[in-house]
């Protein structure tokens, strides 16, 4: 029987691609096992992990402790290390064979190579870097009474093109931000999302259902000459990346610091340790290349809600703004009154970064001593 | 040896952007600009011309004003373009639009040592989709974030950046890479470039020129046809305005210090 992709009953299930980097499971493969249990539990139907590698069995469990029903392992020394080609045939021939509705990827780079090219591949639509997705209507327009400057009351949600109550919508910022806009895969399944990392919140753990998630091995087909590319190396960053998505406190700096660059990550850096966070960054110091750029936050580099966010000479552009803003307390200082930053921040501060941080620190310090 | 440069013009995201009330963008009040990550895959490109002596061939698809574009490319060292233009292909989602150019590559021919060169994504949707689904539709291998590339006889050893270090990979041509902007700095127009620029090949596909292509499906291009549509777009909101404190000075920030303190945030 061919594969039909518009046969839109045909299709049913929740499917995550369940990133493994070394053995070692991607922390957004938790986020999106997360949402996918949500998106499963509004249709009524199963969630399934996708998982490929080489006897990587011993890591499938704990996708059930977050949530997923059953975990399909493809293990094969052909896949050990991620190739393009050789996990887009067997994503792609245990898409046709099983028919998942839903298949969401992290928006890695690894993500990011392979989920558009399974699409293209399946025949199907893609949204890239979601940061938020419904199936439930009613939850989709609380969404937007929350998180839009739309009106929702009296507006239309119907659709003669497709069932609204069914069809997942995907919602992705565009312009850098600017515009939010909620896509929909209405004729052709499976309805493909990329998510961004840090965006979807991780479930407790439930060590019951690790216990009792269901492992299956499905048959596949995958020959070295599938592959047209060769690994040659694998090199990991000899230098610890700092972990921006995990922090509770995140101290950034912007292009307030050229005036003296070393003082003013050093002064960044003794804030944030202070309070117990890490140092991050615009895009404006990357680019400068003052700073490496896992220490990026925005559009193009993470997104981030710690407890805290300080900015320190950081303008606000709205990139930088599309990955910060949902902070939970967000503290700016910088020399313009007039600098877009201040429209997001709790706590503003006009003035010099290279004076009133050193000051921060000394009165932070102060309190802290109060409580110990 | 021919090497395609898929290029876009967008919007300047970076400088103002204004919306409509209806929520879409209001495109004819920004300034347009050639793709950024798009250069360094031009830039990349001619490296590999200057040392081959290869051809190059910028790529576009996109409304007419787009050609005023490709000339720049070609003043920049591009041999020479190809507009992909029609109502028809108005509105396509990446799918759509990476089954068009693909098409048009075909149309043009893919010999086996030629390469295709995209930027990683575009600044107006940051999807990063269309190149690696251009190779799928044409059957080619690709690497995405390439931040280096060495040319080894038929193969292409590159530079391949992930989050947490990077892995060297060996392709064999045709073959598609994906650039980002460490891989390079982009060059200026020449002057002799500018000069040239309007007697070289600008050769313009719209769609009658594809529509018997192979790898177009008419069913599933343009606005109606792309499998993905928009279900609704809106503005962010904006968030609450917060308190802008008095002064820069040490009362300042013992009185920030001692807010968070009372709330327990510190």
């Amino acid at each position: 029987m061919a594969f039909n992709n518009t046969d839109i009953s045909a299709f049913k299930n929740v499917w995550v691609f369940c990133e493994q980097r070394q053995g070692v499971m991607m922390p957004t493969t938790f986020e999106l096992i997360s949402e996918g249990r949500k998106l499963a539990d509004e249709l009524g139907v199963e969630l399934y992990g996708i998982l490929l590698g080489d006897n990587v069995d011993g890591i499938a469990k704990q996708l059930g402790g977050y949530g997923a029903d059953k975990v399909l392992v493809y293990n094969s020394p052909l896949l050990k290390e991620y190739t393009t080609d050789a996990y887009t045939k067997v994503i792609s021939d245990a898409v046709e064979e099983f028919k998942p509705d839903i298949f969401l990827f992290g928006a890695s780079n690894i993500g990011r190579d392979l989920a558009p090219r399974c699409a293209a591949r399946l025949h199907t639509g893609l949204c890239a870097d979601c940061t938020h997705l419904d199936v439930d209507l009613d939850g989709y327009i609380e969404y937007l009474r929350t998180g839009s400057s739309l009106d929702v009351e009296g507006m239309n949600f119907d659709s003669k093109l497709f069932d609204v109550k069914t069809n997942l919508k995907m919602t992705r910022p565009a312009f850098g931000g600017h515009l939010m806009a909620t896509i929909v895969c209405p004729r052709f399944r499976p309805a493909m999302a990329t998510v961004r990392p840090g965006v979807m919140k991780r479930r407790d753990f439930d060590a019951a259902k690790a216990e009792s998630v269901e492992i299956l091995h499905p048959e596949f087909k995958l020959d070295a000459s599938d592959i047209k590319t060769e690994i040659l190396e694998i090199v990991k960053a000899s230098k610890k990346l700092v972990d921006l998505i995990g922090a509770e406190v995140i101290v950034s700096v912007g292009r307030g610091i050229s005036k003296d660059v070393e003082k003013g990550i050093k002064l960044a850096e003794e804030l944030a340790e202070v309070l117990g966070g890490v140092v991050g960054s615009s895009r404006a110091c990357v680019d400068a290349g003052w700073i490496t750029a896992d220490h990026q936050v925005g559009q193009t580099g993470k997104t981030v809600h710690p407890k805290i966010y300080v900015a320190l000479g950081i303008s606000g552009a709205i990139q930088h703004k599309a990955g910060m803003q949902d902070s939970e307390l967000i503290i700016a200082v910088n020399k313009n009154a007039d600098a877009p930053i201040f429209e997001v921040a709790d706590y503003g501060i006009c003035g010099d970064l290279f004076k009133v941080t050193p000051l921060l620190i000394e009165a932070f310090k102060a309190e802290k001593a109060k409580k110990a | 040896m021919k090497i395609y440069v898929c290029v876009k013009q967008v919007p300047d995201t970076s400088g103002k952007v204004a919306v409509n009330e209806d929520g879409t963008l209001n495109r004819a009040s920004m300034d347009t600009i050639t793709n950024p990550d798009d250069l360094n895959a031009m830039e990349a490109a001619l490296q590999l011309k200057d040392a081959t002596g290869c051809k190059v061939i910028a790529v576009s698809m996109g409304p007419p004003p787009a050609e005023g574009m490709l000339r720049q490319l070609i003043a920049m060292g591009a041999d020479e373009a190809i507009l992909i233009s029609g109502r028809e292909f108005g509105g396509s989602d990446t799918f759509a639009t990476s089954q068009i150019i693909a098409a048009a590559i075909n149309h043009v021919g893919l010999d086996e040592e030629d390469i295709v060169f995209c930027g990683r994504q575009a600044i107006d949707g940051d999807t990063a989709q269309v190149g690696p689904q251009i190779a799928d539709k044409l059957e080619i291998p690709q690497v995405t974030y390439v931040a280096d590339i060495k040319k080894d006889g038929k193969d292409v050893v590159v530079k391949r950046m992930l989050e947490d270090g990077y892995m060297t990979i060996k392709v064999k041509t045709p073959c598609l890479l994906t650039c980002i902007k460490e891989l390079n700095t982009p060059r200026y127009m020449s002057v002799s470039g500018i000069m040239e620029c309007y007697s070289k090949p600008l050769t313009i596909l719209d769609f009658d020129a594809l529509k018997d292509e192979p790898l177009i499906e008419l069913d599933t291009i343009g606005l109606k046809g792309s499998p993905t549509n928009i279900y609704k777009s809106f503005t962010p909101p904006q968030k609450g305005v917060g308190v802008m404190l008095e002064g820069d000075g040490k009362e300042t920030a013992e009185a920030l210090a001692a807010t968070l303190a009372a709330k327990h945030i510190i």
